[in-house]
């Protein structure tokens, strides 16, 4: 491989490249699902090659392939810098990078228990006692679980002298059940939807979930949502569950900081930001309750790293500070024209793509409220909604639409009637303006979200949200006819 | 570069003789893709791809096992098959799912849809493209982003009950916004343009379109969310349909009572057909499945009623219809999937649609749209890049974006005018959709966004 990776360096120096770096990078998947008492999946996938990255004339170039030899790697270097000449001829100005110092250096998911060496018999049983869990409950129409591992070595080279290896480990699993009559369909997850929870880490991360002892729970409430009354329609105080304060995070906090969105570079597919660089320092994001970071050292976070695909170190650095918008989430092209280094938020879903701006572990700085039931407690009349099933945002971040698999209205500081088909809306300042309590450390989670969808050619990106439960004042739910 | 047919089949043949097993499918995806992105009037990201994974999907006793790689020389080949026996050897049976389709005897063109001048486009002639987009929008003062791509994908199959088929196909995709800054509410445009043939996209008329609408689009105002006739634009029909498709032409959605499919009734008006067809031309043709399976036409809405959805292998079976050639590759959690969508035109001059408005709204496309109750086929999302208000028949001003929140069987049942035309659109996502444009005679917003984001 060392051949390789200095063939292709050389082969993007001579062809005139000021600079080239290359990923070696290898993937394998393997998961399991059960589904309806059945084997539903069972599958290994592996994904290897490189990929090579060039500026020429102040543009970029990048092209790759799955062919792991030398004479390759000098025609995929040869082509990606003609591809960068085509790119100078559309160029305003050249494009600069930061000057983070190139490093030698390597990091590794620490983890306790291997998930590839974990019996597919061993998976196969965790899933099949959770299945029989919830066969238990009359009325569930599907049941599906599911175990998943993923392991990412990757070698990153550059033409100023970066040499860094990772070695990355995931591991994850959930249930899911779904209850079906005449005219609705109805879904409970455990513990969240997108598949239930995944980190950085070991198979311990999927046996703490305990998946057998939640399943019965999971599908006694699926069934009972068939029957529940619709959401009602109106202005409440609505309380989330830390999984729907996760993905509220990610749309309108994660998403909008991205700074190649700012700069208006992915305008043509998922959108711009309404968080322009004007605003920074300025902008009144949210109440004072609400500070976020981005920790891509955050222990077992699935936006967990060593390094990012530039070679930047991982950090962990303020996006929100007491409802000030503060920072960004930054990459060697674009930090300096703020002025700044890279934060270390550049990164390819494979070898066959380029690093984009891709969020790490965005979290939600937990606050003072207490527990769950003592946030509920505590609001005398609103809607607490659960896990997440619908999403939607416009493209500058703003105007969100979110439905979740269960409601409950609040009366007089208890969990009352269940509701099905919650959905509440807003716009985005406005919403986190309106927060006035977020629950304690205690309630806070550190979940994984592994779709997140980004770019032309879409990429995958693998994320994190930490966050705690908390209330919004005067939000609207119960959008639409039902 | 391209692997061969023939190279291909000595692939597939050589994983088939590796496996000990009663059954084994193998299955090669194979993509050469490029991508000129363009984004403040230059182009900011430009990448190519070439890989090709093998696919070994076992099937022993009932139980199944698949495995994939992209290492394609013999240890490659060895290690696949190996993996795939040893997940199946250790796997529950499954009988349902445990079904290999078998040969059928129908034939198909190979190469429909492959064009060689789409696979031989290279980064100047996307970079040319690029350049017409934004002289049209720098003419029309307007700050331009988009996409230039192009590919070549084949898919083959052979498996040991006699499948041996193969289909490699080419697209071009030419798509633009045009905006007046990133400020919310500032004006935005948008055209779209895709072919198996590079020759056929027109990146000045994509420019033209764009900037015509972008400027179209300056000093939007607020309009209150309500119940609106609207004319939908092919962007938008497109896009409401490749979410019908996701939730709802399913065998396996209908099988398990989450589509709104209920075959027989009536689900939208007497002017709507829609049809999926992979080996329709003047789609973006498919004409074999990832099971290597035919596909057929297979007509989903017919004169507003269900009439049919899709089937792979195991649900086709458990229908008792037999795959209509729309199998995802295995193991398939998500269900046959129709990816090349028709939809009928009417008999209305696209120009004439808004004739027939007295007082609606234009939309040109939408945005993130997601199911919000996939049963009731109610989605979400929001206009954008080309919102009017229409007034006796015109476009009277341009509008900020709304949210809708509807149930899209229930606005296609009343659908006032079809446009005489269609137009060919890659989905966002996956698949191609050839769609008219719509009148509809009532369409729910729930929300908008006001310029300075306030709702």
């Amino acid at each position: 491989m060392n051949d390789l990776i200095q063939l292709a360096l050389d082969s993007a120096d001579h062809l005139g490249a000021r600079y080239a770096d290359i990923r070696v990078v290898e993937r394998r998947n393997e998961g399991l699902t059960v589904k309806n008492g059945a084997l539903e999946a069972a599958t290994s996938n592996v994904s290897a090659g490189f990929g090579i990255r060039v500026l020429v004339d102040g543009a970029w170039g990048f092209s790759s392939s799955a062919v792991l030899n030398p004479q390759e790697a000098d025609r995929i270097a040869a082509e990606a810098v003609e591809i960068a000449r085509a790119s100078a001829a559309a160029q305003k100005a050249p494009i600069e990078l930061d000057d983070t110092p190139p490093v030698t250096a390597s990091y590794r998911t620490p983890y306790a228990e291997d998930p590839f060496a974990v019996s597919l018999d061993d998976k196969l049983r965790i899933l099949m006692e959770a299945d029989a869990a919830m066969a238990r409950v009359p009325g569930v129409a599907i049941r599906e679980g599911n175990v998943m591992a993923g392991r990412e070595t990757k070698t990153f080279a550059s033409s100023t002298g970066a040499r860094i290896e990772q070695e990355i480990v995931e591991a994850g699993g959930g249930i899911e059940a779904t209850a079906v009559n005449e005219s609705e369909m109805q879904q409970r997850s455990y513990p969240n939807s997108f598949g239930g929870q995944s980190v950085t880490g070991g198979f311990e991360a999927v046996r703490a979930l305990d998946l057998a002892e939640h399943a019965q729970e999971t599908a006694e409430l699926a069934v009972a949502l068939l029957d529940a009354p619709q959401c009602p329609s109106g202005e409440m105080d609505l309380v989330l569950d830390s999984t729907q304060v996760a993905l509220q995070i990610h749309e309108s906090c994660g998403h909008p900081t991205e700074l190649d969105r700012v700069f208006g570079t992915e305008a043509s597919f998922a959108g711009t930001s309404f968080l322009t660089t004007d605003k920074l320092g300025t902008l009144r994001y949210g109440s004072d309750l609400v500070s976020i970071d981005a920790d891509a050292t955050a222990p077992g976070g699935l936006g967990t790293f060593g390094f990012d695909d530039e070679g930047v170190p991982a950090q962990n650095v303020p996006l929100i500070e007491n409802g000030l918008l503060v920072g960004y989430l930054t990459s060697r092209e674009t930090a300096p024209v703020l002025g700044r280094q890279s934060m270390g938020s550049a990164r390819a879903w494979s070898w066959s793509h380029i690093p984009l701006i891709r969020m790490t572990n965005i979290n939600l700085r937990p606050g003072n409220a207490g527990s769950l039931e003592d946030l509920i407690a505590d609001t005398r009349e609103g809607i607490f909604m659960s896990i997440n099933k619908s999403w939607s945002i416009d493209d500058r971040r703003l105007n969100f639409q979110f439905g979740d698999q269960a409601g409950w209205l609040i009366r007089n500081g208890k969990r009352t009637q269940l509701v099905k088909n919650p959905t509440y809306t807003g716009i985005t300042p406005r919403f986190w303006g309106s927060c006035d309590a977020i629950c304690s450390a205690s309630e806070w989670t550190l979940w994984g979200l592994p779709n997140c969808g980004k770019g032309e050619p879409m990429q995958v990106g693998h994320v994190g949200h930490g966050a705690a439960p908390a209330r919004f004042r005067g939000v609207k739910v119960g959008v639409g006819r039902w | 570069m391209v692997a061969s047919e023939r190279e291909i089949t000595e692939l597939l043949d050589r994983a088939l003789g590796l496996s000990t097993a009663p059954q084994t499918e193998a299955l090669y995806l194979g993509q050469d893709a490029a991508l000129t992105r363009f984004a403040n009037n230059r182009i900011h990201q430009n990448v190519r791809e070439h890989d090709a994974t093998l696919q070994v999907r076992i099937i022993d006793a009932d139980r199944i096992g698949v495995a994939s790689t992209n290492r394609l020389d013999e240890d490659g080949i060895r290690s696949v098959v190996e993996r795939a026996l040893a997940i199946a050897e250790r796997s529950a049976p499954n009988p349902p799912a445990a079904i290999l389709p078998e040969p059928d005897g129908r034939e198909h063109d190979p190469q429909l849809g492959h064009v060689a001048a789409t696979a031989d486009a290279g980064a100047d002639r996307r970079a040319e493209g690029a350049r017409a987009v934004i002289a049209a929008g720098e003419k029309a003062k307007l700050q331009t982003a988009g996409s230039f791509a192009t590919s070549v994908m084949t898919t083959a199959v052979a498996n040991s009950l006699g499948i041996r088929t193969q289909h490699r196909a080419t697209k071009a995709a030419l798509l633009t916004v045009m905006m007046d800054g990133f400020a919310s509410g500032a004006a935005s445009g948008y055209a779209h343009a895709g072919s198996t043939d590079v020759g056929e996209i027109d990146a000045e008329a994509v420019g033209a379109e764009a900037a015509r609408k972008g400027d179209e689009m300056r000093g939007a105002g607020e309009l209150e969310a309500g119940e609106y006739e609207v004319i939908l634009e092919e962007y938008a029909v497109a896009g409401l349909l490749e979410y019908l498709s996701y939730i709802g032409f399913s065998g396996l959605a209908h099988e398990e009572g989450r589509s709104f499919m209920e075959l027989g009734k009536r689900v939208m008006g007497e002017n709507v057909s829609i049809w999926d067809d992979g080996a329709d031309p003047s789609g973006l043709p498919a004409t074999i499945d990832f099971e290597g399976v035919v596909k057929k036409r297979v007509d989903l809405v017919t004169d507003g009623t269900a009439s049919a959805v899709v089937h792979d292998a195991a649900t086709g079976a458990r229908a008792g219809s037999g795959s209509t050639g729309h199998g995802l590759p295995a193991p398939n959690l998500v269900g046959p999937m129709a990816l090349n969508v028709f939809m009928a035109p009417g008999s209305t001059p696209r120009e004439e649609l808004i004739t027939g408005v007295k007082r609606g709204v234009w939309v040109t496309r939408f945005h993130y749209i997601n199911p919000v109750h996939p049963k009731k086929a109610i989605l979400t999302g929001m206009t954008k890049d080309g919102t009017f208000l229409i007034e006796d028949g015109k476009l009277s001003r341009p509008l900020l974006n709304f949210r809708f929140t509807q149930s899209i069987p229930e606005a296609f049942s009343d659908v006032r005018a079809v446009s005489s035309s269609t137009r060919l659109l890659p989905g966002e996502f996956f698949g191609g959709y050839r769609v008219p444009a719509l009148h509809l005679g009532s369409f729910n917003f729930t929300g908008v966004t006001a310029a300075e984001g306030g709702e």
